[in-house]
């Protein structure tokens, strides 16, 4: 009997409400104190294409998504054809034979079991909407995985609230009638179930919204961006939630006005930020180094999705590392940070404000689609593990000397103090030319080196107050793997897994990839038995970085660039294969 | 405003304009100033955004809060300074190339959104900085660098293109003319929205054809002529009228609602303000952060 361990998935047709059932099933295990894992795919497209939602439940904590699928809910055919490949022996493919007439024999798989629930036509006898369907799928679901009905009808309730007791009851009604035509039909053994169980308090969300969170935590005042997936939804996030907490939303035309009236509004004198994907961010380059060398405070996303140009949409991959760390022309101060969770994107988002307000430059979260996208279990947020430093503002008696305010002094450690606009003794020209002191422009060749070495010294300091990275796992293992970003997950999940194969595993990961933290990781490349960079794409963005920033070279590169994310199993897989 | 005495060398700096003599960018920058004196301002008290260009090379020549912004990108960054403090008045600088061609998107968003900004775009219809080019205001069949035999495109009517993009005040001036000019300026300071200028501005380097002589013998005042500036229909129609006389003067005005007053959570204090007097854990997102336990 398998308790409290199981990978549910829904599929069918996109505009089928898979992601909503999907999000459902995973806050219906979240309700029974599961730590959860949610992960979905879809083309890009409206209507049609095949959907997906994957939901891993388990006692264990899980931080990636599986191969395994236990309880496979097929709204059409094609979703039995794609993914019996994935069932674990014992599972149930749960379908509606009244839809779409299947032959078992021609899949040849004994270990599985078939079985046809009248989906549609209970959804429209229950509630008289086809699009109920997916309520009387999640229904059959809890029944076949012995779980209450009333821990369905409270997560529903839960859910569908906003919406009216209307909705919320004609949900439950689709739900009882799928729950209990599974109770009246199915007669088989099933060895999954899921009882529950006490945990800790904590949230269950995608790493967009912590990180939205993590904006409004801090402070921030604008967000303008263009829709590009996987950004989106901070967009939406924003718009939905920001204005109740003083933020101003701006849909821009494009992404180069995103990103401008971003540093207007920094220049300004208010937390400012903007996301996008890579595309998106290819608009932004120019403006990034004008946000450089008027050394302005600015907060920029960069969810990665499978490039070149348009790539793959709605998929995920870890392409743009090498863009980031050196988009825009010129040499100027930037901080790249990779969370590696929703915990990572709400802490340091946060810390990315502060970092761009402190160094009066630009900070780039770069994020992906899995991160983006899936929904992780996290610890609860703590306010107080928030900081809030704005940097250097110009006192009254900066301003109010007996010379004219120098808003790009040539400082030690390259910050100057800024004032804000409107105040009187504060005039500055924010040039996006090279320029003085003053802010004016200037060629020569003694400005040039005064302004270029200040903006550079910068990086120095900002080095020195970055965390190091963190070391997962046993501390003395025979294998390193070495991760950043949202590979963590899976990393992290692999080390189980590992071990049963004998192999004893620890992960370094690393969140904060400009300034490098050079002198952490050449300890940690020194001092492992071995080494394997794992990361999503495959021209070794991150292995060249750190044999460029450490003069050591990884021993072995597990790479893939398909759009699809790491699971722990694969990782496992490809550990087992290079050190063969 | 202020009744300190200001003078227009207030809102200058140091540093000596760089233009060629004659250039229609020093009456520009001389009416700016102007008006600027007139409105009661001091130098502290303004921001002003400039593009990339001859025009925007007076980012170096007026002393007041100052951006300069990238080639085409100067209406996003004044509308993010807007957000930011809409007490303060944003005026814009830039060049036909800068806003009608690097920058077409913005200008026609930027209309659209209506912030209250006042756009003056020195139109000389040639690229000056980067000695002679083609520009999007370039007269048909006119000759330059980039079109040896003439140029092929249809020249951008930036007044008709305002009309319709929604914008609320619509004028043309001429750097020939300080004293209208200056009253322009103050006319689009005052206005509550986004006030655009095209101003023809004549390149004595590198447009031999559209002179000041060329201009002196063409325009005519639109006020004089009895034209109803809240008439759009007639507004679009004087913005078509190129051949022969050329207008200058309000085109179309018209009060509408203005982007950044247009938002609940700033309206009693600016963001800026609220952005300073914000502390931590001041917001309570636990009624979010509800929906994902």
């Amino acid at each position: 009997m398998a308790t409290n361990s199981l990978a549910w998935k829904i599929g069918g047709e996109a505009g089928s409400g898979i992601k909503v059932t999907g999000e459902m099933w995973a806050r219906l295990c979240h309700h029974l104190g599961l730590n959860v894992y949610g992960y979905t795919e879809y083309p890009s497209l409206i209507r049609g294409g095949h959907n997906t939602y994957h939901v891993f439940a388990d006692e264990q904590p899980i931080k990636s998504t599986t191969e395994r699928v236990e309880l496979l809910v097929a709204l059409n055919k094609e979703t039995i054809d794609l993914h019996i490949s994935e069932m674990s022996p014992g599972g149930i493919i749960l379908y509606d034979g009244e839809q779409f007439e299947i032959d078992e024999a021609e899949y040849n798989v004994s270990f599985v079991s078939f079985f046809s629930v009248p989906i549609k036509r209970l959804a429209i006898e229950a509630a008289e909407m086809d699009l109920m369907k997916n309520t009387v799928a999640l229904g059959a679901s809890c029944a076949l995985v012995k779980v209450d009905e009333a821990v369905l009808n409270a997560v529903i309730e839960k859910i569908f609230s906003r919406k009216g007791e209307k909705v919320v009851a004609l949900n439950q009604k689709a739900a009882k009638a799928g729950f209990e035509y599974v109770r009246n039909h199915w007669d088989k053994e099933y060895e999954y179930s899921l009882v529950g169980r006490e945990s800790e308090p904590s949230l269950l969300l995608t790493g967009n919204e912590a990180l939205s969170l993590g904006a409004l935590a801090a402070g921030i005042d604008y967000y303008g961006a263009y829709p590009m997936t996987p950004a989106s939804s901070v967009l939406d996030f924003m718009a939905a939630y920001g204005p109740q907490h003083g933020v101003v939303v701006r849909q821009t035309e494009d992404e180069i006005a995103a990103i401008n009236t971003a540093i207007g509004a920094s220049l300004g004198g208010v937390r400012a930020m903007t996301g996008t994907s890579g595309g998106g961010f290819s608009l932004m380059v120019e403006a990034l180094g004008m946000a450089g060398i008027v050394e302005t405070p600015l907060v920029v996303l960069e969810s990665q999705r499978p490039g070149p140009s348009t790539g793959l949409p709605t998929w995920g991959g870890q392409d743009d590392l090498r863009f980031v760390l050196h988009a825009s022309q010129g040499e100027f101060p930037r901080v790249v940070l990779a969370p590696g969770d929703p915990e990572e994107c709400f802490y340091e988002t946060a810390n990315a404000f502060n970092l761009a307000d402190q160094y009066q430059l630009p900070v780039i979260i770069l994020s992906d689609k899995f991160l983006s996208e899936s929904i992780a279990m996290t610890p609860e947020f703590d306010n107080e593990k928030v900081t809030i430093d704005r940097g250097k503002w110009a006192t009254d008696h900066e301003l109010n000397g007996p010379e004219r305010f120098k808003r790009y002094l040539d400082t030690e450690d390259g910050i100057s103090s800024r004032p804000l606009p409107g105040k009187e003794g504060g005039v500055f020209l924010a040039n996006s030319d090279e320029h003085d002191e003053f802010g004016y422009s200037r060629e020569e060749s003694s400005t040039r080196n005064q302004q270029n070495n200040k903006r550079l010294r910068k990086l120095e300091h900002v080095k020195q107050a970055l965390p190091v990275p963190r070391v997962y796992g046993p501390l003395s293992a025979e294998v390193t793997l070495i991760c950043w970003g949202s590979v963590k997950g899976p990393a992290l999940d692999s080390l189980a897994l590992l071990m049963k194969t004998g192999i004893k595993a620890n992960v370094l990961h690393l969140v904060y990839v400009s300034p490098f933290p050079s002198e952490y990781v050449a300890k940690i490349m020194q001092t492992s038995k071995t080494t394997i960079v794992v990361e999503n794409n495959v021209t070794a963005q991150c292995a060249g970085l750190i044999r460029e920033m450490t003069g050591e070279k990884a021993d072995h590169l597990i790479g893939k660039s398909d759009g699809r994310p790491f699971t722990p199993e694969e990782i496992m897989r490809e550990v087992n294969n290079v050190l063969k | 405003m202020s009744e300190q005495k200001t003078t227009i060398n207030d809102f200058a700096t140091d540093l000596k304009p760089t233009w060629c003599p004659g250039c229609g960018d020093f009456s520009i920058w001389l009416a700016l100033r102007q008006a600027l004196v007139k409105l009661g301002y001091q130098p502290h008290q303004v921001m002003m955004v400039f593009g990339i260009g001859c025009s925007g090379n007076m980012c170096n020549f007026v002393n007041a809060y100052g951006v300069h912004a990238l080639h085409g990108r100067t209406l996003p960054t004044a509308m993010g300074l807007r957000m930011a403090n809409h007490d303060m008045p944003v005026v814009v600088i830039g060049g036909d190339g800068d806003g009608y061609g690097e920058g077409g998107n913005h200008f026609i968003h930027t209309l659209r959104a209506n912030p209250n900004i006042t756009y003056i775009v020195h139109n000389n219809q040639v690229y000056g900085l980067t000695t002679g080019q083609t520009s999007p205001t370039s007269d048909l069949h006119a000759k330059s660098k980039t079109n040896p035999t003439g140029v092929i495109d249809e020249p951008i009517n930036p007044l008709a293109l305002a009309i319709a993009a929604g914008g609320s005040y619509v004028a043309r001036g001429f750097s020939g003319d300080i004293p209208g000019l200056t009253q322009q300026i103050i006319n689009g300071i005052q206005f509550r929205g986004m006030a655009f200028i095209d101003v023809f501005q004549p390149c004595v380097t590198f447009n031999k054809v559209n002179t000041y002589q060329y201009f002196r013998e063409r325009v005519y005042n639109l006020e004089e002529a009895g034209h109803d500036a809240s008439d759009k229909q007639a507004a679009f129609n004087k913005a078509l009228e190129h051949e022969g006389k050329l207008p200058i003067g309000v085109f179309y005005e018209k009060e509408r609602p203005v982007y950044e007053y247009s938002f609940p959570q700033i309206e009693e204090k600016t963001l800026v303000e609220q952005s300073h007097a914000y502390k931590k854990g001041e917001r309570d997102l636990d009624t979010i952060i509800q929906e994902f336990r």
